[in-house]
This record gives C-alpha cells, sequence and structure tokens, in this order.
C-alpha cells in the first residue's frame, strides 16, 4: 500500500515537471516562427537603461526609438515588433543564424565585426568615457585613472583598453552588470564606471540618478553604433534610407533628447551614413 | 599543440583555486564546528541561531551569498578585510562567502559525527563532573570528528569545486581562465580537458587520501 | 544525543546560561545594528529602493516570474534527465561484468570531480561552436547538460546506495525462487529501492535549483539571480534590495523542497510494509571514499 502510495506521489512529480518543461516547449515554438509573415525580430539589450532596456510597460532606450523608426520605414507596426535580447557575445551568431532581422544594441562598428556581418549606419557616435560622482573632479584626463577603482562589466573591451593602454595602473573590479558597478560608485568604493558615453548617459538619466553622477568627458576612442544585419542582406540599404530619414525628420534629435537628455549629455550630431571613424 | 597556452597562467590559476580551497576549508572547519557545538549545546538561543543559519545558508545558492559578499558587504559596507587593491579584496571576499557557505555544511557532517559516538562516552563523562564544554571537546568532538572525516572530505571536494563560482566577483581562478581561454582560443576540447584535469588533479587524491585517512582513523565500535 | 552532553540544569547552569544569552543577544543586535545603520547611511534601505517589491505587482510579473519560470524549468528538465541516466549509471556500477562496470565507474567518477560550472562552460561553447542551437535557447541548454552530466552522476550513487541498503534477504529470496538477475533488479530491487531513495532524490534537486543561479551569473541564462541584474537596472541600481528578495525567494522553495524530503523520510522510516531500509536526506554525503555531496554550489 504505502509503496504504491510513493510511487504515484513519485509518478505525479514527475509528470509535474513534464508538463512543467512541456509548456516551455510550446511558448519556444511560437517564438521560432520569426522572420516570416508579417512580423519583424528586432535584438537589443534588456539591460541598459536609455539604449535598451526591458520596463514593465515595455522596452525603452535609444536603440528601441531607432529601431521602432526603422521598422516602420521598412513597413512594420510598433506592434509587429518582436524584441529579443541579444547580448554582446551572442550578436553576430544571431544574424548569421537569422534568429533577428536586425541588431541595434550598442553595436560598434569595427573591422573584425564587419568581416562577419553588414553594417548599416552609423547612426550615433559614442566614445568610451567614464561615469564618476558629481561632486568628484579629480578625473580629467585618462592618465588620472591610475590608482583609481574602476568597473566595468565581466569581460568588456573597455575595461581592457583602459588597462592596457590608457592607465595601466587602475584597478579593475569587473561586475556582471553596470548596475552592480554603480551600486559602488554611489557609496564611494568605485571610482569610476568606464564603458561607452550613450551607456553611461542613459544611467545618469534615470530618475533616481539626478544629480548624483556626471560624465567625465574623456573622448577615449571613437564607438560608431551601427545596425548590424546578416552578411549580403538587402536590409541594409533600406535600414540606411531610413536612418537618413530619420535624422532629416527630427526624429532623431527627438530621441537623443529623450534618452540622454537629462544626464547633460553632449551627443555629437547625427553621424552620416557610412562615416566611420575610428 | 599547446601553442594557445602562451599568455594565459594556468598554473597560476590553479593555484588560486588551491588557495581558496585550503583557506576557506580552514575557516569553515572552524565557524562550522562552532556552529556544530552551539546546536547541540544548552543554551536554547545559540541553538535556534545554528539551526537558523544552518537552515538559511544551505538553501541560498553559493552564487547569491558570493555576489553578496562584495555587492554588499565590499561596495555597500565597505569591508575590505584589510587589503588594498580590488584584486585581494575579492579573493578575500571570496574566501569569506566560501567560509560562509562551507561552515553550513561542515556543522551538519560533524553533527552526523556526533550522532555516531556512543551515548555511554557522554554521559561517563558527565558521571565524572565534566562540563559541557569539556564533555564536548574532551570526549565527544575528537571521537565525532574521527567518524566524520568521510563526510567532511565530501565537504573540502565540494568545496574545491565550489571556488569555482568565484568567478562571479572576477577572482581569476581556473573557471574564470577557461571562460576567458573559450571565448578567445578555438581548442575548446582541449581547453576543457586541461581545466577537468585539473580539477581531477586536486578532488580524486583528496577523495583517495581521506578516505584512507578516514578508515585509518575510524573508532573501531 | 543532544540532552545527553550536558547534566540537568542547576541554579547556577541556569544563571550561566542566562548570560550566555545575554552575551549573544548583545552581540548579534550589535552586528544587525551596525548591518541596519550602514546600509540606512548608505542610502541602500530607501524606500525608493525595495518600493517595486511591496507596491504593485510589476517586478514580480515584469522580471522575477519569468526568471522563476527559468529557473524551475531548467531545474525540472536536468531533474527528468537526470534521473534514468543516473539509475542507469548507478546499475552499471552494480554489474557483474566488468566491462559494464568499469566505464559506467570511470564516467561517474570523472563527472562528479569536475565543477558544475566548467561543465557548464563546455557545454555552453560546445553549443554555439558545434550546433545551430538558437542563441535563446543556448543558455538552457549549455546550463541543463552541466547540470546532467553532474547531478546523473550523483543520482548514480544515490541509486547504486539506495540498492545496497536493501536487505541482502531480498535479492537471496528472490533468486531462490529461481528469478534471473536481470529480473531480481528489476522485479525486486528497482521497486523497492525507488522508495528507498525519495529522500535522497527531493533534496538533489534543491541543489539543482540552487546551482541553475551559475547559469545567471556566469553564462547568459535568464533565470531567477539575472533577472535580479536586469531588475536593478531598471530600479535605479537597487541591487542589494533585488539581490535579498532572490535570496528569499530561493530559501522559500529549497526549504519546502528540505522540509518535503525529511518528511518524506520520516514517513518511510515509520513505514511498516516496507522494508525499513531509507537512504536519508543527508545519507549519500556518507558513502564513505566518494566524491560529491548535496553542497555543490
Amino acid at each position: 500500500m504505502k509503496l504504491r502510495k510513493v510511487t504515484a506521489a513519485s509518478a505525479v512529480l514527475l509528470a509535474l515537471s513534464v508538463t512543467a518543461t512541456a509548456c516551455g516547449g510550446d511558448k519556444k515554438d511560437d517564438a521560432g516562427s520569426s522572420g516570416g509573415g508579417n512580423k519583424i525580430t528586432i535584438g537589443i539589450k534588456f539591460d541598459q537603461p536609455g539604449i535598451g532596456q526591458k520596463t514593465p510597460q515595455g522596452y525603452s532606450g535609444f536603440d528601441v526609438d531607432v529601431a521602432t523608426y526603422v521598422a516602420k520605414k521598412l513597413g512594420y507596426n510598433a506592434d509587429q515588433i518582436e524584441w529579443k535580447e541579444s547580448k554582446s557575445a551572442d550578436r553576430e551568431t544571431m544574424l548569421k543564424r537569422g534568429d533577428v532581422d536586425f541588431i541595434a544594441a550598442s553595436y560598434s562598428i569595427t573591422p573584425e565585426r564587419q568581416k562577419l556581418v553588414d553594417f548599416a549606419g552609423p547612426y550615433l557616435l559614442a566614445h568610451q568615457d567614464v561615469l564618476v560622482r558629481a561632486d568628484d573632479s579629480s578625473i580629467k584626463s585618462p592618465a588620472d585613472l591610475n590608482n583609481k577603482k574602476l568597473c566595468s562589466v565581466t569581460g568588456s573591451t573597455s575595461a581592457q583598453n583602459v588597462k592596457e593602454k590608457l592607465a595601466p595602473k587602475a584597478q579593475l573590479q569587473q561586475y556582471p552588470t553596470y548596475s552592480a558597478c554603480l551600486t559602488g560608485l554611489q557609496n564611494k568604493v568605485i571610482d569610476a564606471l568606464t564603458t561607452d558615453d550613450s551607456i553611461l548617459a542613459g544611467y545618469a538619466s534615470q530618475s533616481q540618478f539626478k544629480g548624483k553622477f556626471k560624465l567625465g568627458g574623456l573622448k577615449m576612442t571613437n564607438e560608431n553604433y551601427g545596425i548590424g544585419v546578416k552578411k549580403g542582406s538587402d536590409l541594409k540599404g533600406k535600414i540606411n534610407k531610413a536612418l537618413e530619414a530619420m535624422v532629416s525628420d527630427g526624429s532623431w534629435d527627438a530621441a537623443v533628447k529623450k534618452n540622454f537628455g537629462p544626464a547633460g549629455y553632449k551627443n555629437e550630431p547625427a553621424p552620416k551614413i557610412g562615416d566611420i571613424k575610428s | 599543440m599547446f601553442d594557445f597556452l602562451d599568455g594565459y597562467d594556468v598554473l597560476g590559476a590553479f593555484w588560486t583555486t588551491v588557495q581558496l580551497t585550503l583557506l576557506s576549508a580552514v575557516g569553515s572547519l572552524v565557524w562550522g564546528t562552532l556552529l556544530a557545538a552551539m546546536r547541540v549545546g544548552p543554551v536554547p538561543l545559540m541553538r535556534g541561531f545554528g539551526t537558523a543559519y544552518v537552515n538559511i545558508v544551505r538553501n541560498i545558492p553559493l552564487t547569491v551569498i558570493i555576489l553578496f559578499s562584495s555587492l554588499g558587504l565590499y561596495q555597500t559596507l565597505n569591508i575590505t578585510l584589510a587589503a588594498k587593491d580590488t584584486d585581494a579584496i575579492n579573493f578575500r571576499l571570496a574566501v569569506l562567502g566560501l567560509i560562509v557557505y562551507t561552515s553550513a555544511f561542515v556543522c551538519e557532517a560533524i553533527r552526523s559525527g556526533i550522532n555516531t559516538v556512543p551515548v555511554g562516552q557522554a554521559e561517563a563523562a558527565r558521571a565524572i563532573g565534566l562540563s559541557f564544554s569539556q564533555v564536548l571537546f574532551l570526549v565527544v568532538l575528537p571521537q565525532a570528528f574521527r567518524a566524520a572525516v568521510g563526510p567532511l572530505t565530501n565537504v573540502l571536494i565540494a568545496l574545491t569545486k565550489n571556488t569555482t563560482v568565484a568567478a562571479a566577483i572576477g577572482v581569476a581562478e581556473a573557471a574564470l581562465l577557461m571562460k576567458d581561454m573559450v571565448e578567445k582560443e578555438a581548442q575548446l576540447l582541449l581547453i576543457s580537458a586541461i581545466i577537468a584535469f585539473g580539477f581531477c588533479c586536486l578532488t580524486l587524491p583528496t577523495g583517495l587520501i581521506l578516505g584512507w585517512v578516514g578508515k585509518k582513523v575510524a573508532v573501531k565500535r | 544525543m543532544t540532552s545527553v552532553l550536558y547534566d540537568a540544569q542547576g541554579p547556577r547552569a541556569k544563571r550561566r546560561n542566562i548570560l550566555y544569552t545575554a552575551f549573544f543577544v548583545v552581540a548579534l543586535a550589535a552586528v544587525l545594528w551596525w548591518v541596519y545603520a550602514s546600509l540606512d547611511e548608505k542610502h541602500q534601505l530607501d524606500w525608493a529602493l525595495w518600493k517595486p517589491f511591496f507596491n504593485g505587482s510589476e517586478a514580480y510579473t515584469t522580471y522575477i516570474w519569468p526568471g522563476l519560470e527559468n529557473t524551475l524549468k531548467a531545474a525540472a528538465l536536468s531533474m527528468v534527465i537526470a534521473l534514468p541516466l543516473g539509475a542507469v549509471l548507478g546499475i552499471a556500477r552494480l554489474s557483474d561484468h566488468m566491462w559494464v562496470r568499469v566505464p559506467a565507474t570511470v564516467v561517474v567518477e570523472f563527472f562528479r570531480a569536475i565543477p558544475v560550472l566548467v561543465l557548464m562552460i563546455f557545454g555552453n561553447e560546445l553549443y554555439s561552436q558545434y550546433t545551430d542551437v538558437s542563441s535563446d535557447d543556448r543558455p538552457l541548454y549549455a546550463v541543463v547538460t552541466g547540470l546532467v552530466l553532474y547531478n546523473a552522476s550523483v543520482l548514480a550513487e544515490i541509486v547504486r546506495a539506495g540498492i545496497l541498503a536493501l536487505p541482502k534477504g531480498q535479492s537471496e529470496a528472490a533468486m531462490a525462487i529461481g528469478m534471473r538477475k536481470n529480473q531480481v533488479m528489476r522485479v525486486i530491487l528497482l521497486p523497492q529501492a525507488v522508495t528507498t531513495m525519495l529522500p535522497a532524490i527531493v533534496s538533489q534537486l534543491v541543489v539543482i535549483v540552487k546551482d541553475t543561479a551559475l547559469g545567471g551569473a556566469v553564462l547568459t541564462f535568464p533565470e531567477l539571480l539575472a533577472s535580479a541584474n536586469t531588475m536593478s537596472g531598471y530600479y535605479g541600481a537597487n541591487t542589494i534590495a533585488s539581490f535579498t528578495v532572490v535570496a528569499v525567494i530561493f530559501v522559500v522553495i529549497n526549504f519546502s523542497l528540505t522540509s518535503f524530503a525529511s518528511w518524506l523520510e520520516g514517513r518511510l522510516r515509520r513505514g511498516k510494509k516496507s522494508t525499513g531500509a531509507v537512504l536519508g536526506v543527508d545519507e549519500t554525503v556518507n558513502i564513505p571514499g566518494h566524491a560529491g555531496t548535496g553542497t555543490a554550489a
């Protein structure tokens, strides 16, 4: 009797877990039908406020605005867009495999990446910069970062860049996300957070941080944000046209103001299509 | 064949793993024993604390504990454990996190060891007038430890493997090196084989040697 | 055993205990107060950072629930795949044939000697370099692969110990009535061992649930811990608050699993109709000379 009960219990457990996984499977099938039909799948960041951030109301940020505008010009309304998270390391693979139609995810155009994917744009010229506390004026040049505690996300190129070239004596703290760095920056344990100024401006623009942080304005590198498409895709030309339209009808300026404005971020003028600053 | 190893400090990374393991092992043995003493002791509040500690800590992922020790202790409470530069601070915090986590399992292993000591031992000790701490530390624990060598070995081996979680706060140990290498180099299988071999070298002999020690010191009853 | 360690308390011992208690309370309170004061000073206890978790459900529906769903999905998948695999490996280790026993032993010992995280990183690169698993699914595949390889080996040991824990009379009697080895295992030993092992299997589930967090921290698996990261990006870097909430959720899930396992163990031990052999929650820890416990991250 007892044996049977227990066996029954374990069978129920097993069945439960199987159904749980089966549900997961169904959902995946729906998402799998990307590209076809009247939907467009766009890769963005989910965890960069001001650039691409998942919020309870949907998605927001500059990349999201640009991508929405481009999609509109391509003939897709906002409700026909399916957003996918594209982590930095996954971007090339996602395009190559056709998981997404295009990617707008703080995606800098570099010669190495151009070998693997095509880029439309650039649509924004960003620079590697530092974010410091508003009352800290000790960092005026990259060399001032020596002996400072610098934070960035694990494996990011910006951190390596500072450590290897600009300020070899800087102490590097790496975390999985920028939010963790911000906690330290707020508490005066970290002196500076380094990555692209657009991302930093996005963080600093959040209402919670008003007046707490400022950008260093160091312009350590040029980052030309482009929209990544599959190699040889005919989307490139169409997206370029859409980007040009976005700049000329003023939507570009509006998007910059909306997403980076509160941080006092002095953005570069809209870059010309194909004008990649090295 | 091994050209790709240039520029990577494989031995250094494993040395960090070993250091993490040994320091955390000593720390969690001490703290775990104290916890076990609290849990079997006469003070109800300490018993409650020990039980609560073990039940909470055992059920939190180590990853959360390690991230917490860096974000909470270092970044927020500004505890640096007397280290100056970031790497040293992270290393020490990782050790602290591993001690906090592992001691819960050490405590349980020692308690299981205490359970193997016959009641007569403690009764006899009390009969000759020993106090609780004397009963525990002079009579019961020495025997309990001999019985607990097996479970403690398993905790030590698990600890060795758990040091890889320190990668989450950027401690340059074996798993972080592996992640770095597999992303930049093409020889996935070879790199994995090297790291796997390294861990086998650390864990398998530990199991064999301490297994033998455990049999040697076991109290024959 | 516990109460055997000290005498019934007389007036002096009672006084001493009160003193100890007082000391302990003061020390504990001092630490807690210091933590509270420091957190407060650093504005980590500001209502704005904690509000999302107490005010409305959007933090749960947008971030935490999808993360939790992934955590549970990965844990359930791993258990479902690892269980039969572990059973096969465990039985193979008990085989009379060397060519079955030795490879099974090697596999089990190898995967128990290697950190789960290393297995996960390996899986992730393997899928990205040699297969065309979509990048949406890859972290899940990698996490499940790592968990299955490790836990199948641990479950193999549980199965083996469960079978060995059965009274010898069971297999002897079965053989006496002319059953083959195969039949003894299938009809007599395994069904009884399942009962024996149930508590240990449930508590292994705790290990699996905890280990999924590795995928969130080091790979890009969007599980519960990773959801705290996305969440803190939106709520103004409330990392401490987010991690605390996530930790509490983990404790609640795992504590109920652990309690269920202990309840099951007690019930089985008290049961009269079974053989009385039960593999306890912590008992796999005690298989002498073997690596791996329920303590992996």
